[in-house]
């Protein structure tokens, strides 16, 4: 290492130590707001959230279409019903949310932060409103700053009472999805709704109101776990908005004279004025950078005007930076991880889903006693049955008893089993065996349940046990 | 690049040594948010709950908040819920009751408390008794019957059975001679000449002239079926000497070693609805008729 190449190296330290800027909010970033390609895809991605207002509208069978019925324990996805029983496939749902969202973190950064998460899409539409209101980022901050008048009062009124009617919408839609949507409106306007649907309106408007109207970048920073995760998914092949520092640098304003010994970049500082998190992205990868691609826009509305070739900033890899070729995505050991775990989920939720079991049985075997012996001298056993019927109408099954010969089957009510629809009222089930049928003192049995219906074709089968005295 | 030095910006507190000034740098705003926010609640809820400790008992507060009335009012809401059950249960008969699977499981669950409560500690809460003290509810040997209404009856008024001491009574050699027979009649191998000696010994008229006690034979004396392998005092020839020569629920003054058998009215203690529920889960054991 040459003696220059040390001294630069020291300077190295200094420099990034001077661009250590901990943005904690002391004040509030007022971002310019400019058209472009990536102004665009950002309103694609958020206008992806009116299904979010207008989704509990949908009905199905009389029915809302999506409706997390938590007082009955059913979750209804059109013509899906989720019972408690089903919820292992949570577990997977959230495995896929997860791996998607560490493949697409992988290949292209946070696109989810940039151009879906409820927090940059809310803030968007609350600074878009500020803007429409107050004006310009330069008008905001003289308004921010100025003393309160008449004409201060009026704007800021107006546009509180506009982010709160969206607050309003924001959690209504939320609540909407725990109750039906008309009952619900009506128990709101007519006062009358419970008081979890008050707290949890109360509390969605609030979050909505502070997190978008007030925190906006602070969540990203510092509250929202997503996006520490999303920044150590990043590795060399990720496509992220990239300052190309060799064409950039050294900047410097733009100036007859000089500008041939310049880089590409004329400091004009756009690209920090447009971004929502205030990040300066020429000093590189900011754990505050949502990939949003607002500096591209700007940056190239720029070159454009100063004619020089677009994509000083634009989507590239460090790899594609140093002028390395980018693996192609099937080689890349961490896409192929993400591929096949996202595959297994998929694959676990279509199984899950699509062999909802019509019918969650389960046979308990009594305790206390073990067993019972009776005036003739046989042994009965008692179980408790609990069977839930998914399905909508009522089911009626006979019951058979395997590994037992000559067992004797009490039912509760006739000589089959009928399951009311959409019940679970446990009964019980008596088994009597003569003593010289028991080899042992446990004897496995299985408890066969069949449809009488022929068209159902339900088969249930459950193990269990029948304790006797032994030998 | 030009090093940032952020203190001159920074008011002071006026005091300085050799250069060095004391900075006032206020704590963060959210700090200074919560920290008020954190008074102002403290104080809301001095007024609104009982908090401060006095000689005799603490202050109310402006809410009456109390942990008694929250409970009550638990259980209040608790009973509002089961009230409108409760009520078919009474309108039910036994029958009705046992028919219809939800009340069927309704009463049953209820019962599953007022069980522990009252009756698991003599008869386990499975209903599977104490061998040779407390009757096993759990099978279908029944002393007073297993029907739903005989076992409304049974806890409503409690029962007492009876049997003479045979000491003094009988000749010891006919004591032991039933004794005999008792244990053969449990196995199905008493002989004919046992059962004229077990009508000719006065035992037929409580346990019936073929041994299969007072509910089969419909006597209502509440006397054990000796046929089957069911034993209400013991099985052992030891356990049937005692019960014959000292009978059941002599006075004990006279005959101290006398089996003691009460089964206490629990018509006082407990409402009919909760009576009706208990019988259903003695029912649903097992050994109901």
């Amino acid at each position: 290492m040459s003696e220059q190449q040390q001294q630069h190296h020291v300077e190295d330290l200094y420099a990034d130590a001077s661009h250590w800027h901990v943005n904690a909010g002391d004040e509030t970033i007022h971002a310019k707001r400019i058209g472009g390609r990536f102004r665009n895809y950002r309103w694609y991605g958020s206008s992806l959230w009116i299904l979010f207002f207008i989704t509990p509208f949908f009905r199905w069978n009389e029915q809302q279409a999506i409706l997390f019925d938590i007082p009955h324990r059913q979750f209804h996805l059109w013509a899906l019903t989720i019972w408690p029983q089903d919820v292992w496939m949570l577990s997977l749902i959230l495995i896929l949310l997860a791996i998607t969202l560490f493949a697409v973190t992988a290949i292209a950064g946070r696109v989810w932060c940039g151009y879906f998460c409820f927090q940059s899409v809310w803030t968007d539409w609350f600074t878009w409103l500020e803007d429409k209101i107050e004006g310009n980022p330069i008008q905001r901050r003289r308004l921010d700053a100025a003393a309160w008048s008449m004409r201060k009062v009026k704007l800021k009124t107006y546009k509180h009472s506009l982010w709160l009617v969206i607050s309003l919408l924001t959690a209504f839609s939320f609540t909407a999805y725990f109750a039906d949507v008309y009952a619900l409106w009506q128990s709101y306007i007519s006062l009358e709704a419970p008081l979890i649907a008050w707290v949890t309106l109360g509390t969605i408007v609030l979050c909505t109101y502070v997190f978008a109207g007030f925190m906006r970048e602070q969540v990203c920073f510092w509250l929202c776990p997503y996006a520490r995760i999303q920044s150590v998914m990043i590795d060399k092949d990720t496509e992220l908005p990239t300052y190309d520092v060799a064409r950039g640098e050294p900047r410097g304003k733009l100036r007859a004279q000089d500008s041939a010994s310049h880089g590409d970049c004329i400091d004009c500082r756009l690209c920090v004025g447009v971004c929502p998190t205030g990040v300066d992205i020429r000093e590189g990868l900011s754990e505050g950078c949502i990939t949003c691609g607002l500096c591209i826009d700007a940056c190239d509305s720029i070159m454009d005007k100063v004619n020089r070739p677009r994509g000083l900033i634009r989507y590239a890899s460090q790899k594609e930076m140093q002028g390395i070729d980018l693996p192609p995505l099937f080689k890349r050991p961490r896409v192929i991880t993400y591929a096949i775990v996202l595959c297994l989920s998929l694959g676990g939720i279509i199984y899950g889903l699509s062999h909802i079991p019509p019918v969650e049985l389960s046979v308990i075997h009594e305790r206390q006693p073990l067993f019972i012996q009776m005036s003739d001298g046989s042994i009965l056993n008692k179980y408790t049955i609990k069977a839930v019927n998914k399905t909508p109408h009522t089911l009626e099954f006979q019951l058979r008893i395997t590994g037992l010969d000559a067992v004797k089957i009490k039912l509760p009510d006739g000589d089959s089993i009928k399951l009311e629809a959409k019940g679970t009222i446990p009964f019980h089930v008596y088994l009597r065996a003569k003593p010289d049928q028991l080899k042992q003192a446990r004897t496995k049995i299985v408890f066969i349940l069949e449809s009488n219906n022929t068209n159902d074709k339900i088969k249930l089968k459950k193990k269990s046990v029948f304790i006797g005295p032994g030998r | 690049m030009a090093k940032k030095d952020k203190a001159p910006q920074v008011a002071d507190t006026g005091h300085e040594w050799d250069g060095i000034r004391e900075l006032t740098n206020p704590p963060p705003r959210w700090w200074m948010i919560s920290l008020h926010a954190s008074w102002i609640f403290c104080l809301v809820y001095l007024v609104l709950y009982p908090s401060i400790p006095l000689l005799h008992g603490s202050t109310k507060g402006l809410l009456g908040w109390t942990q008694i009335k929250e409970f009550k009012e638990a259980v209040a809401e608790n009973d509002a819920i089961k009230a409108p059950y409760l009520k078919k249960v009474a309108d039910m008969d036994g029958q009705a009751l046992m028919a219809d699977p939800a009340m069927r499981n309704f009463a049953e669950s209820s019962a599953k408390a007022l069980f522990g409560d009252n009756c698991a500690a003599c008869h386990g809460a499975g209903g599977q008794g104490a061998a040779g003290l407390f009757p096993n509810l759990a099978d279908d040997d029944w002393l007073f019957g297993g029907d739903f209404d005989t076992i409304v009856e049974s806890i409503t008024d409690g029962r007492e059975g009876s049997m003479p001491a045979h000491e003094g009574m009988i000749e010891d050699a006919q004591i032991n001679q039933m004794a005999d027979f008792v244990l053969a009649a449990a196995q199905g191998k008493a002989s004919k000449q046992g059962f004229i000696r077990f009508d000719e010994n006065g035992c037929s008229g409580c346990h019936g002239e073929d041994a299969k006690g007072g509910v089969i034979n419909d006597l209502g004396s509440g006397a054990a079926n000796l046929t089957d392998g069911i034993w209400r005092f013991g099985g052992s020839r030891e356990d049937i000497l005692r019960t014959i020569r000292y009978g059941v629920n002599e006075d004990p003054a006279d005959v101290p070693k006398t089996r003691i058998a009460i089964m206490p009215a629990f018509g006082e203690k407990l409402s009919p609805e909760a009576i009706k529920m208990l019988a259903v889960k003695v029912h649903q054991f097992g050994g109901g008729k």
